[in-house]
């Protein structure tokens, strides 16, 4: 079934504070295979500009991830999670990511369109400081095949 | 070393980046990501919905690609904007050597903001995985 349009616009609830931990930036790093200091050693990060360690690029993927679930988990919405990949990722950072942020992350519909048999949903997810600083802008556009 | 605007102009080349991926880099980014779909170390579920084996996460290729452009500038705080388009799995085999990564990059735009825009092209065993990759980084 096709996705409803009339679900352009729909917001969730803000997230619990996820609070970024010095560790969990050098892990994702470590990940990536990234030696860069500037996401470890808060002396480097200094030296370059930043208060403490910064995250990478991608990292806040790991904050959307949780909270454009609450978009594919809405029974309303009704996408069939079986048949999902991962279509676009796309990060606006309004600043680094850094340790000791404490953000907040609120996931809205931005757009559904229905292609060739495919459902294609794009959440957007906009992760700010508790006090309503805007860090980063995450959009994901998840793809449905054959649903539509 | 930061990169400075005077330094860049449009074709301006990025050095070429070559990276390997092997399942053991698939579980440690399932674990930092929190990405644990099955898809990317499952080699029985992967092939029963259809796909060609274990492939990497979409976000582990996008988090190595934008390696390329943080080395390049010597500041990952530069990156005010990436976005990527997944167009093809990256298959990782069951082996010690894993898939092959190759990632170049292009500035196709300089603005007199400071903002640079890099194109960048991402294959794996010759063909194009990511489509429509870009990052804007803010230059002084």
């Amino acid at each position: 079934m096709a996705l409803d349009a009339g679900l352009v616009g729909r917001s969730y609830p803000p997230s619990a504070v996820y609070e970024v931990g010095r560790e969990k930036i050098a892990e994702f790093a470590t990940a990536l295979g990234d030696p860069d200091p500037v996401y470890r050693d808060p002396a480097a990060a200094r030296a370059a500009g930043h208060p403490d360690v910064i995250a990478p690029p991608t990292f806040a993927i790991v904050l959307s991830l949780g909270a454009g679930n609450v978009v594919v988990e809405d029974p309303e919405v009704g996408i069939d999670y079986s048949r999902v990949v991962h279509g676009e990722q796309r990060f606006t950072h309004h600043r680094p990511v850094r340790a000791g942020d404490r953000l907040v992350a609120t996931a809205t519909i931005d757009a559904v369109r229905s292609v060739a048999g495919n459902d294609m949903l794009t959440t957007r997810v906009d992760l700010a400081t508790e006090d309503g600083e805007p860090v980063c802008t995450t959009r994901s556009m998840l793809v449905a095949r054959g649903t539509a | 070393m930061t990169l400075r605007l005077a330094d860049v102009e449009v074709g301006t080349e990025l050095p070429e980046q070559v990276s390997r991926v092997t399942r053991a880099d698939l579980v440690r980014y399932a674990g930092a990501s929190g990405d644990l779909n099955v898809i990317h170390w499952n080699e029985r579920v992967a092939r029963e919905v259809g796909l060609p084996g274990v492939i990497a996460h979409g976000m582990l290729t996008a988090g190595i690609a934008v390696r390329a452009v943080t080395r390049w500038v010597g500041d990952p705080g530069a990156v005010v904007d990436y976005q990527v388009r997944f167009s093809r799995p990256v298959v990782v085999p069951d082996d010690d050597t894993g898939a092959e990564l190759t990632v170049r990059g292009r500035v196709a735009q300089v603005g007199e903001d400071g903002r640079v825009r890099v194109d960048l092209t991402v294959t794996s065993g010759g063909e194009k995985v990511l489509s429509l990759a870009r990052a804007v980084v803010a230059l002084g």
